[in-house]
């Protein structure tokens, strides 16, 4: 009995004495260098790995950061100027502070104002229904409503809206990583400027068809009538191929240009409501989506 | 044993309904509209504009590359808008919209050509009238032929195929045209033969069209190059690499062209359409078409206009019957559903399938139960059902690895899929990512 | 109300009328002869205990669908009935309900539910059943009825032995083959299936029907059954013309032992076989070979089950090395 014990024991003890120094003799052999420096930069950054910055994974990011001389370029969007000051009094290197951006959906053709004309089978993904044909409605620029920006937000920052059929962006969670953008097939989704109340003026519509053409597809669609253009005080609207849009640069707010658009395809958000309602459209304002509704007593700050 | 190609194909019911029903010569449409993207490759280049008074025939479009082709007038009329139009692609491209010169005669008159036996060209007048006359591959692929028939060194070429397969379900226009003019098309062989110097030509016909074979060797006995091959009804037999391995046994390298081996393949429609512009000078601006359906009155073969609205052909068979859910242009297996019938006829348009209630709707996807029938039919001998969950998960490299881009998109593995998966979605959706790749690479 | 817009789907526009639901059916068809046979050597008990294995192989589905995984039930598909038959198939009549009972919980939540269910499996869910229960219950699962006796009583007590367990036995008591075959009984008993053994691989003739019945309507192809008996004729053949005393011959070995059973039913399930032919064969080859050797070298008289087993745990790996050719692969352009 004893003897069974002992040898159990001794066995044991040399496979795992063994073992032991192979571990050892291995990790000594095979020790790979890493700048601490890297694992530092690391904690910082956000860990979301949502790949917003261009790099594969904050790892990647911060192995970036660490090795290139001039960071300037490199930007966490997600971490925004915050963790990027951060990053810069770490490395002892200049950073470039770029304005907080947020994902804004360029499409207003909700159900109800878009008819449906064909019915799409198949599988529900913009990006391959996108390549049999140019949607279910007669809008070939606007949201194709099966999700593949939802599908890829990392940040429970977008929903499908059942009602409307589109996709709607949680100002307060975006991070502006920009990975709704990429999947678009449509290139409805622009990163736009957050200012500091978060107001936003821009045309919710891509529709490059002449005015009736679109006007009949959606109700709210932009059909080009160049009104805004007109109006803006600060030549913000830029129009081409029947389609306006709004320079998120040089446009001062001024909020007139959303008044004389026929076909309310211009969106404002977080802006207080008008005092002076002079006439609103006795039609269900056709704005769905309407950004203003997320937070409507109390404008988001930066996250 | 007839010969065939020696892996994969299946058989779908043929549903050939028209096969009998003589080519009729459609009414000349009121107004045309004519896409500029109507081939692979380049957008022709619009010449004309609003308002310009075009005669029939004449270039409205010019070739704008070396892929592409020059576009001409089907009718003669007056230019009333250069306009966006849904095409078959499903988006809206460039079109060219003609009114009908209703007092013009050369519009009315029905063009006889007499057969013209003797070719008076020579090799390089025949292949410039080839290019110039806008003509393409009209099986489907809208190929430009002349970038075909440029043969960087023709001796390497040892034999032409003419294509008159048609194995797809219910079209007949391929059928009618070597029927109705096999004289010319074996002229038309003829001349491609003299324009290359080859010596030994097959026509592939599958065994279904028993007539045709009969006539296209009565019309070819005086030519001894010329041989008949008839083929086992098999799709996708129509496909150029598996007609090459059926007739020839020749096996076209991955990634590679028919030209490798040593072979040329034209539809018999294209054939048609250069003996046309060889031996009468007339430019590509019609087709044979087959307008047909289960519930359709009247299905029949037409000659078309290129450009004429989809719904003048259907007004033509008796209207769309009730219960109409799907209309698809082309072939049941590899043609497009269309969004509806303003879409026009393009150089492409072998046919318009009408499709009713019970067989428009797809089923719904189960799981797939690992059964493997999509790998015994695909011909490219691929794995359909590793392709797609590739595609679908996002590992194009490895799908790139498994030769998704040798796929020919025929449609066999979601015909025979049992638990109706839709194989060949991904696999198209996995292409295109991998094509997007590979030019992000170069 | 009815939707009358145009449907646009990408092409193909026409679909065979295959379906999975189609192709089960045809399995369960395929079974009906076997069936008979069955019910007329085992008698009620077979049809209490198919009965038993088949409801509560459905009823396990559709519970764990309807309430812990909360998906979409689809027990209509009939995967879970053939799950049922084929478990009630490998299992002694005489076994009791309560076992029948825990081996289609086992083939059913363990093997294919926790997968993912239909399609995901790894292991065929009857056999994983039927080894389950053949390794927990060693004494139940190796008493076999009479045969044809008592077939229209409930008890069958008495035990029988299989025709592989006789030579097993024999074999191993210095007896030689010549004097086992007094007790084992005749190639056309066996063809016919008067013998002991499981509920369902009773009668090669009837199971070789229903083969044949799937073969022709293309649910399986000839890969797999083939290349099983065939290699485990030759394999088997080499030892009986070594030492024709101390190995039963081929024909005995294919007769018994659930072996056209296990070729034609168990090994080609769609879901846990290899999907190139070439992949089928390697994989049928493996089989036939664990096969004889389990029989002829292992402790148990009977191996097709683990067999089949051990091969599904080899599928992907078949799966990733035998890639059906590709056309044009590997071909040099042939210039003339």
């Amino acid at each position: 009995m004893m003897l069974s014990i002992l040898h159990s024991t001794i066995l044991l003890g040399s496979i795992g004495t063994v073992a032991a120094v192979i571990l050892f003799v291995v990790s000594k052999k095979f020790y790979v260098y890493e700048n601490p420096l890297i694992g530092e930069v690391e904690d910082i950054l956000p860990a979301a790995n949502c790949g917003g910055c261009g790099s594969p994974g904050c790892k990647a990011f911060a192995e970036n950061l660490v090795n290139s001389d001039d960071i300037s370029e490199l930007f966490c969007p997600v971490g925004g100027n915050d963790v990027m000051k951060q990053v810069s009094q770490l490395l002892g290197k200049e950073v470039a502070e770029q304005d907080p951006t947020v994902a804004v959906l360029l499409c207003q053709g909700a159900c109800d104002v878009r008819p449906k004309t064909t019915i799409y089978q198949g599988p529900r993904s913009c990006a391959i229904s996108s390549l049999v044909y140019g949607g279910e409605t007669d809008c070939q620029y606007g949201c194709l409503g099966d999700g593949d920006c939802v599908d890829v937000c990392d940040f429970d920052a977008m929903y499908m809206n059942e009602e409307t059929g589109l996709p709607v962006i949680i100002t307060d969670k975006c991070t502006s990583c920009g990975l709704c953008v990429k999947a678009c097939p449509r290139d409805i989704i622009e990163m736009r400027p957050r200012n500091k109340r978060d107001l936003k003026i821009f045309v919710g519509c891509l529709n490059q068809d002449k005015g009736g053409i679109a006007k009949k597809a959606c109700a709210v669609a932009c059909i080009g009538c160049s009104k805004c253009e007109d109006i803006c005080p600060k030549d913000a609207v830029i129009m081409t191929d029947n389609l306006a849009y709004i320079d998120p640069v040089a446009c001062s707010l001024c909020r007139k240009c959303v008044e004389v658009c026929p076909t309310h395809s211009i969106i404002e958000t977080n802006f207080p409501p008008k005092k002076v309602k002079i006439k609103k459209p006795e039609k269900p304002k056709a704005a769905p989506i309407a950004k203003t509704e997320i937070n409507p007593e109390k404008p988001s700050t930066d996250a | 044993m007839l010969k065939t190609f020696p892996k994969g194909g299946i058989h779908p019911a043929e549903n050939k309904i028209t096969s009998s029903k003589a080519i009729r010569r459609m009414p000349v449409p009121k107004v045309v509209y004519v896409p500029i993207a109507q081939h692979i490759g380049i957008p022709s280049e619009i010449v004309v504009d609003r308002k310009d008074k075009v005669e029939i025939g004449q270039i409205i479009a010019k070739s704008g590359g070396y892929v592409s082709s020059n576009i001409h007038a089907p009718v003669a009329g007056t230019v009333t808008k250069l306009d966006m139009m849904v095409d078959t692609s499903g988006y809206k491209k460039q079109c060219i919209v003609i009114r009908t010169d209703q007092k013009n005669e050369s519009n009315f008159e029905t063009p006889e050509f007499p057969l013209k036996k003797e070719i008076t060209m020579d090799q390089k007048d025949i292949l410039q009238h080839i290019t110039d006359s806008g003509i393409v591959g009209l099986g489907g692929a809208t190929f430009p032929s002349h970038v075909k028939l440029d043969l960087k060194n023709d001796n390497l070429i040892d034999c032409l195929i003419i294509n008159g397969v048609e194995c797809e379900p219910y079209l007949t226009a391929d059928h009618r045209l070597m029927l109705e003019k096999a004289d010319e098309i074996v002229v038309g062989i003829q001349i491609l033969m003299h324009a290359l110097h080859i010596q030994r030509a097959v026509i592939g016909i599958e065994n279904n069209k028993r007539d045709a074979v009969e006539v296209l060797k009565k019309a070819a006995q005086d030519d001894d190059r010329i041989k008949v091959a008839a083929l086992q009804v098999k799709y996708p037999q129509g496909s150029e690499k598996q007609l090459i391995k059926a007739i020839l046994k020749r096996e076209v390298p991955k990634g590679g062209l028919p030209m490798d081996v040593g072979v040329i393949v034209h539809n018999v429609g294209t054939i048609f359409a250069i003996y046309q512009a060889v031996q009468h000078d007339r430019p590509l601006i019609e087709r044979v078409v087959t307008v047909t359906g289960k519930k359709i009155e009247n299905p029949s073969n037409f000659w078309v206009k290129i450009g004429t609205p989809i719904k003048d052909l259907v007004e033509e068979v008796g209207g769309i019957p009730e219960g109409t859910r799907k209309i698809v242009n082309g072939g049941p297996m590899m043609g497009k559903a269309i969004k509806n019938t303003d879409v026009p006829i393009t150089k492409g348009t072998s046919g318009i399938l009408v499709i009713s209630e019970e067989e428009a709707s797809r089923k719904e996807s189960k799981n797939c139960i690992r059964c493997s029938n999509c790998v015994f039919v695909c011909p490219m001998g691929l794995e359909p059902h590793l392709l797609m969950n590739l595609s679908e998960k996002g590992f194009y490299e490895r799908a790139k690895a498994e030769d998704i881009m040798t796929c020919i998109e025929c449609g066999s593995c979601s015909y025979v899929c049992p638990s109706h998966r839709p194989l060949l979605d991904y696999i198209r959706f996995g292409k295109n990512i991998v094509k997007k790749l590979e030019a992000a690479q170069n | 109300m009815t939707d009358e817009r145009i449907i646009i789907s990408a092409s193909p526009h026409v679909h065979s009328d295959s379906t999975s639901k189609k192709l089960m059916y045809d399995v369960l068809i395929a079974l009906i002869p076997a069936f008979i046979v069955t019910l007329y050597v085992f008698g009620i008990s077979a049809l209490i205990m198919t009965s038993v294995a088949v409801i509560s192989c459905i009823l396990f589905e559709y519970l764990i669908q309807k309430y812990l995984l909360k998906t979409a039930v689809t027990v209509s598909d009939g995967s879970a009935l053939i799950t049922g038959i084929l478990l009630a198939f490998n299992l002694p009549s005489s076994l009791p309900l309560w076992m029948v009972i825990t081996g289609s919980f086992v083939a059913i939540g363990i093997a294919k539910m926790s997968f993912g269910g239909l399609g995901y499996n790894i292991f065929n869910p009857a056999l994983v059943g039927r080894v389950f229960l053949f390794i927990s219950f060693p004494a139940q699962m190796s008493s076999w009825p009479v045969p044809v006796e008592n077939n229209m009583t409930l008890v069958d007590a008495i035990s029988g032995e299989t025709t592989l367990g006789i030579i097993k036995e024999g074999l191993m008591y210095g007896e030689t083959m010549s004097t086992l075959s007094m007790q084992i009984p005749s190639m056309t008993e066996l063809l016919l299936g008067f013998t002991s053994g499981s509920a369902g691989e009773m009668s090669a003739l009837a199971l070789i029907l229903g083969g044949l019945y799937l073969l022709i309507r293309k649910v399986i192809t000839w890969h797999i059954p083939i290349t099983i008996l065939v290699t485990m004729a030759v394999f088997t053949g080499i030892f009986w013309l070594v030492d024709p005393e101390q190995y039963a011959n081929p024909l005995i070995h294919i007769l018994s032992g659930g072996a056209v059973l296990g070729a034609f039913y168990m090994a080609t399930d769609l879901v846990t076989s290899p999907m190139t032919k070439k992949g089928m064969i390697i994989f049928a080859v493996g089989i036939a070979v664990i096969t004889v050797v389990i029989r002829l070298f292992g402790a148990y008289p009977e191996g097709i089950s683990f067999a089949i087993l051990i091969m599904n745990a080899f599928v992907p790996l078949i799966n990733s090395y035998f890639k059906p050719r590709r056309f044009g692969n590997k071909i040099k352009a042939k210039i003339v």
